[in-house]
């Protein structure tokens, strides 16, 4: 196969595409949704089904603040078509309270006062469940290398590991 | 960004079939580095192929005695797969110094061996790249050119492949089983990724129409004797600057057989014959691990900020034989390097 070279990105499409009918199971409750097709899961969740708790940090994966759970895994939503989720379970940090409690991930993080701005708090929640159901972090060393992923400008990696300890404690 | 088409595979065949309609159109898994540099607009597909649901999700054994690994299979769960953990450990541990949990939740085997290169310049639209934009020129040569390569450069291209994963797949010698219009075919890992030549715009040796359907590992994993070290300029998800791979099989204290490679310093994970060749029938010790670094390092060129690089990756090829040898492999989650 020849590949043709560069071309003006007008004349690679015929047409502009149609938006795509994409159903999302978010927080268990059914979520469908017309986007189009470059649509982020982040942007999905934020801006057609007005879930704000995840955020927009860097939106190229190199922040964690847009953490959620994809079938219970741990994911960058900035860099996942809400297309490709088609039929998934997503969890957002709207999703990890239960009757009215707090998650426990939620109550270790007050109690450890693990945040100051709280711009990264929801992925760091939404990354520290995934961490807890992986099952492979005991000690701090391991859960500082597998929560690299969530980075916090305000430095407040010592009580975020020691809010996750608490909780895997409890769990 | 570009505006985009989406369609999803039913199968290898379809997937097959679809992108031979479309010469912009690109296949997605993942798509942790390819959303990343469409976002970028360092690429502009018209439309993108979902093969991310595609049956290739399996780990099993092979005849022969090795594993083959499906190409969707995550990276987190070939990482954590027991069958790699016991008898592959090096691999398993190069897959988790790269990236992070989420990004290796999400990116599949088939597309690590695809990251392109995360060269400043190759994501700067607004600077010329040899890569990118063929012909235009190399901004890194002259430029601020830290994490650049330092080993089968050209004038062309001096951008380093990213991937921790390739490193060790190298020097397992690992075979990427592949699918194209013409059939089906196997090549091997030191033949799939290029140098940059005069042609850096192709990392690979895929063709834009064949499909990674898997990747096969031979039976020797070299669990006993082995390390992956890997330094940045960050503890934990970063690039590297210097990588090493290095597996090795002892009777007593002599080197019966060695295979070493690096990331981070060149267009390909970097292999050496000759260092290979030096280590055997040799002592496992300092004296030895130093030939084979020369030998590794032959032709080693610095541009300026990288210079450093060639004292870096020397150290840390002894380091890790050294590691080896002992049965002693760098840690993962323990940053001190022992």
């Amino acid at each position: 196969m020849t590949h043709p070279g560069t071309a003006t990105p007008a004349a690679r499409i015929a047409a502009v595409p149609e938006k795509i009918p994409v159903t999302l199971s978010v927080n268990h409750k059914p979520a469908k949704l017309v986007v189009a097709p470059w649509t982020t899961l982040l942007d999905a969740l934020r801006d057609h089904l007005n879930l704000t708790g995840t955020k927009k940090g860097c939106d190229h994966g190199q922040c964690g603040a847009c953490t959620v759970l994809v079938e219970g895994r741990r994911i960058n939503s900035c860099l996942t078509l809400a297309a490709m989720q088609e039929g998934a379970e997503i969890t957002t940090v709207e999703g990890l309270s239960r009757d009215g409690e707090l998650h426990p991930l939620q109550q270790a993080f007050i109690d450890h006062d693990a945040f100051q701005c709280g711009y990264c708090t929801s992925g760091q929640i939404c990354s520290a469940a995934g961490l807890i159901a992986e099952g492979k972090a005991r000690t701090a060393a391991e859960i500082r290398e597998l929560m690299s992923g969530n980075i916090c400008r305000c430095g407040a990696y010592p009580n975020i590991i020691a809010a996750i300890q608490q909780a895997m404690e409890r769990s | 960004m570009t505006p985009f088409q989406y369609t999803r595979a039913n199968d290898v065949a379809d997937a097959i079939k679809q992108i031979a309609t479309d010469p912009y159109a690109k296949f997605i898994a993942g798509g942790t580095n390819l959303i990343d540099l469409i976002k970028y607009d360092v690429e502009g597909p018209s439309r993108l192929i979902d093969i991310s649901h595609l049956p290739l999700r399996s780990i099993e054994p092979t005849s022969a005695g090795g594993v083959l690994i499906g190409a969707m299979v995550p990276n987190a769960d070939l990482a954590y797969h027991p069958v790699i953990e016991e008898r592959y450990p090096m691999l398993a541990r190069a897959i988790l110094s790269g990236a992070s949990q989420q990004l290796r939740n999400m990116a599949s085997t088939g597309g690590n061996l695809l990251q392109r290169t995360r060269c400043f310049y190759f994501y700067d639209t607004a600077t010329p790249c040899n890569k990118r934009e063929p012909g235009s020129g190399c901004s890194a040569i002259d430029g601020v050119n830290r994490i650049n390569a330092i080993l089968g450069t050209s004038e062309a291209c001096i951008a380093t492949h990213p991937s921790d994963m390739c490193v060790a797949l190298a020097a397992l010698e690992a075979v990427v089983h592949v699918i194209g219009p013409a059939g089906a075919r196997t090549i091997a890992i030191a033949d799939f990724h290029r140098l940059p030549g005069n042609t850096p715009q192709r990392d690979t040796n895929l063709e834009p129409d064949e499909i990674i359907t898997a990747i096969e590992l031979p039976p020797k994993g070299f669990s006993a004797n082995y390390s992956y070290l890997k330094i940045r300029d960050r503890l934990s998800y970063a690039f590297a600057l210097v990588s090493v791979a290095a597996a090795l099989e002892l009777d007593g204290e002599t080197i019966k057989e060695a295979r070493l490679a690096l990331g981070g310093v060149a267009h390909k994970p970097w292999r050496s014959t000759a260092a290979e060749a030096a280590l055997l029938g040799q002592r496992a010790d300092a004296t030895a691990f130093a030939k084979a670094a020369d030998w590794l390092l032959h032709g080693a060129k610095g541009y300026g900020h990288n210079n450093f690089k060639i004292g870096l990756a020397r150290r840390a090829i002894m380091r890790t034989l050294d590691q080896a040898a002992r049965g002693t492999p760098q840690s993962i989650s323990d940053k001190k390097i022992r």
